[in-house]
C-alpha cells in the first residue's frame, strides 16, 4: 500500500509539469520513392521541445522514436528433421507483423520507457506483434515469435537502436534511421515520444510514404492488375532481348 | 550496380547477375544443354525467392530456346509431328505442376519440394552420364566401338500407333505424351526446360535418329516452358521481368563464347565434366537438406489460401 502510494506520488509530481512540454518535429522527408537504383534510404528525425515553465530538474528526459512500416499478416515456420532430412514441420500464423520496425532512444530502451509505459503506447517490436489465431496446437509460440524478430533483426528490417537519439541541452534532439533496400510499400508509422523518468509526458505522430514509382510502379501494377498481359509482355521482352543480345554480339565478332 | 527488382522486391547487384547469366551462358554453350537446372538453385543461393526463381527462369528459358529453334527449323531438323505429341503431353504436365507448386505453397512445402526434385533428377542423372562416359572415354581409347541398335522394345507394342516420317519411327503415342507430361511437371516445379530429360528418353526410350532429337526437343521446350510462365504469371504473379531480362544478355553473350570453347574440346570429356558439375550441384543442394541448417525457422507469407 505504502509502495503504492508512493508510485502514485511519483506520478502526479511528475506528470503535473510534465504537460507543459511539448515536442515540435521534423523530418528530412515525408516520402521514400523506390525506384529501380534504390538502395534504401536514410531519414533524419529531428526536433525540438517546447516549454512553458522551466523543466523539472528531478527526472531525466529522454526521447524514443519509433518507425514502424505496414504490418501484414504472416507464417512462421519450424524445421525439423523427418527421415533423415530437414523439412517444414510446424507453422504458427501470425495475425500482424510489421514489415518494419526501428526503436531508436537517447538512452537504453529500459532506460527510456518503464515496460507499463511500453505496453501502453505498444513501443518494442514484441509489443506490435499481434498472435491473433490461437496457438494451442504450438507448445511454445514465443519461440516463433522470437525466431520473427531474431531473422528479421538480422535482414536490418528490424532495429533496436539504444543510444542513438542525440540529445543536446534537453531541448534539441535528432536521430538517423536507415531503411533496407528491401522495404515494403505503404505508410510507415512515425511516432515520437519523450520520458521523464520512464513515463511517456507528450507524443508526436506522423507518416513516412513508401512508394514504388516509375517503371517499378508500372510493372509491379501491370503485374497484379493484368497477370495474363503482363505475362505475355515478359515473353515478348525476353524474346527481342535474347535475340537483339545474339544479334548485336555477331555484329561485333564480324567487325 | 545496385538494381531493385521489382516482382522480386529485393536489391541485387546488376553485374552479378549478367555475371551469372554470362557464366551459365558459358556452360549450356559449352555443352549443348539449357541450363536452367544451373541457374535456379544458383538463383536461390543469391536470394531470390525460389518461387520468384523457378517462374523467371521459365521465361528465361523461352528465350534463349528461341534462336536454337528458329535455326533447327531453317535446317529442317525438327520433327514438328513428334513436337506436336510431346507438347500436348508438356501442356497437361506444366498445368499438373503448376498445381502442385501452388498447392504446396500454400502448406509451406514448396522449396523442400524444388530441393527434392533437384537432388532426385541431378543425382540420377548426373550419375548416368557420368557412367555412360567414362565407359565411352575408356572405348574411344581402346579405338573400337561398335554402334548397337536396339530395333524391338516394349513401346512399340503399344496401341494409337502413329506415323512420324521426319524420325522414320511408326510408333504409339503414348510413350511420348508420358514423357511430355513428366518434362511438363518439371518445368512447371525446378524451372527447368527438362532438355536433360527429353534427349535421353527420346533417344533411348523412343528411338529417334540423333539429328532431331535436339531441334524436337528444343521446340517442345519453348511451348511449354512459355505456358509454364502465363500459368505462374497468372496464379503466382511471380515472374520478374526485370530479372529475366538481366540474365538474358549474360546468358546469349556467355552462351556464343561456350559454343566456341565447346567445339575445341572432345566430345567425351565434355560429357565427363557435364556429368560431374551436375553431381556437384545435387550434392550441394543434398547436403542442404541433410545437414541442421543454421536458422530452423523461415517467414513466409500468411498462407492457406
Amino acid at each position: 500500500m505504502l509502495r503504492f502510494l508512493t508510485i502514485l506520488t511519483v506520478i502526479l509530481l511528475t506528470s503535473l509539469p510534465a504537460r507543459a512540454e511539448e515536442i515540435v518535429a521534423g523530418l528530412s522527408q515525408n516520402r521514400v520513392s523506390i525506384t529501380a537504383t534504390f538502395v534504401g534510404s536514410e531519414i533524419l528525425i529531428f526536433g525540438a521541445v517546447k516549454r512553458d515553465s522551466p523543466p523539472p530538474l528531478d527526472l531525466p528526459l529522454e526521447v524514443v522514436v519509433v518507425v514502424e512500416g505496414p504490418s501484414a499478416p504472416i507464417t512462421v515456420r519450424k524445421k525439423d528433421k523427418r527421415f533423415g532430412i530437414w523439412v517444414n514441420t510446424d507453422a504458427m500464423e501470425l495475425a500482424a507483423a510489421p514489415s518494419f520496425y526501428a526503436v531508436a532512444s537517447s538512452a537504453s530502451l529500459d532506460q527510456s520507457i518503464s515496460t507499463l509505459e511500453d505496453f501502453r503506447h505498444l513501443i518494442s517490436v514484441e509489443r506490435s506483434i499481434q498472435i491473433s489465431d490461437n496457438p494451442f496446437n504450438i507448445d511454445d509460440p514465443r519461440e516463433f515469435t522470437d525466431a520473427l524478430i531474431r531473422i528479421r533483426e538480422k535482414s536490418g528490417l528490424y532495429k533496436r537502436l539504444e543510444k542513438t537519439v542525440k540529445l543536446t541541452e534537453d531541448t534539441l534532439f535528432e536521430t538517423r534511421v536507415a531503411l533496407p533496400a528491401n522495404l515494403t510499400e505503404g505508410d510507415y508509422r512515425t511516432r515520437i515520444l519523450l520520458t521523464r523518468g520512464g513515463d511517456v509526458t507528450s507524443e508526436y505522430e506522423t507518416v513516412i510514404n513508401v512508394q514504388k514509382v516509375g517503371l517499378e510502379r508500372w510493372i509491379f501494377n501491370l503485374a497484379h492488375e493484368k497477370p495474363l498481359i503482363y505475362g505475355l509482355l515478359s515473353l515478348v521482352i525476353a524474346i527481342a532481348a535474347g535475340w537483339g543480345a545474339s544479334a548485336a554480339f555477331r555484329m561485333i565478332l564480324r567487325t | 550496380m545496385q538494381i531493385y527488382l521489382p516482382i522480386a522486391e529485393v536489391s541485387v547487384n546488376a553485374f552479378l547477375l549478367l555475371g551469372l547469366g554470362g557464366i551459365v551462358g558459358i556452360l549450356s554453350g559449352m555443352f549443348g544443354v539449357g541450363g536452367g537446372f544451373l541457374m535456379t538453385p544458383l538463383l536461390f543461393f543469391i536470394g531470390i525467392p525460389p518461387a520468384v526463381a523457378v517462374a523467371t527462369e521459365a521465361n528465361q528459358i523461352v528465350a534463349s530456346s528461341f534462336s536454337g529453334v528458329l535455326a533447327h527449323l531453317k535446317r529442317k531438323t525438327v520433327d514438328l509431328r513428334m513436337g506436336g505429341v510431346l507438347l500436348v503431353g508438356g501442356l497437361i504436365g506444366a498445368a499438373l505442376g503448376v498445381q502442385l507448386f501452388n498447392a504446396l505453397k500454400a502448406i509451406g512445402q514448396v522449396d523442400l519440394l524444388v530441393k527434392l526434385s533437384y537432388v532426385l533428377f541431378l543425382g540420377i542423372i548426373g550419375s548416368l552420364m557420368f557412367v555412360e562416359s567414362l565407359r565411352a572415354l575408356m572405348k574411344s581409347r581402346g579405338g573400337n566401338s561398335v554402334p548397337k541398335r536396339r530395333k524391338h522394345t516394349w513401346v512399340h507394342n503399344l496401341p494409337f500407333k502413329m506415323k512420324f516420317r521426319t524420325s522414320g519411327l511408326y510408333i504409339s503415342v503414348i510413350p511420348p505424351i508420358l514423357v511430355g507430361v513428366l518434362v511438363g511437371i518439371l518445368a512447371a516445379i525446378m524451372g527447368v526446360g527438362g532438355g536433360f530429360i527429353m534427349v535421353p528418353a527420346m533417344i533411348y526410350l523412343l528411338g529417334m535418329p540423333t539429328k532431331v532429337v535436339v531441334g524436337t526437343s528444343l521446340f517442345q521446350i519453348i511451348f511449354v516452358t512459355a505456358f509454364t510462365t502465363l500459368l505462374h504469371a497468372t496464379t503466382n504473379f511471380t515472374v520478374d521481368m526485370g530479372l529475366a531480362v538481366l540474365l538474358l544478355i549474360g546468358g546469349v553473350i556467355g552462351a556464343q563464347i561456350g559454343a566456341r570453347i565447346g567445339v575445341r574440346l572432345k566430345a567425351e570429356q565434355l560429357r565427363v565434366l557435364l556429368a560431374l558439375m551436375v553431381l556437384v550441384v545435387c550434392g550441394k543442394l543434398g547436403l542442404d537438406l541433410l545437414i541442421q541448417p543454421a536458422e530452423l525457422f523461415e517467414i513466409g507469407a500468411a498462407g492457406g489460401h
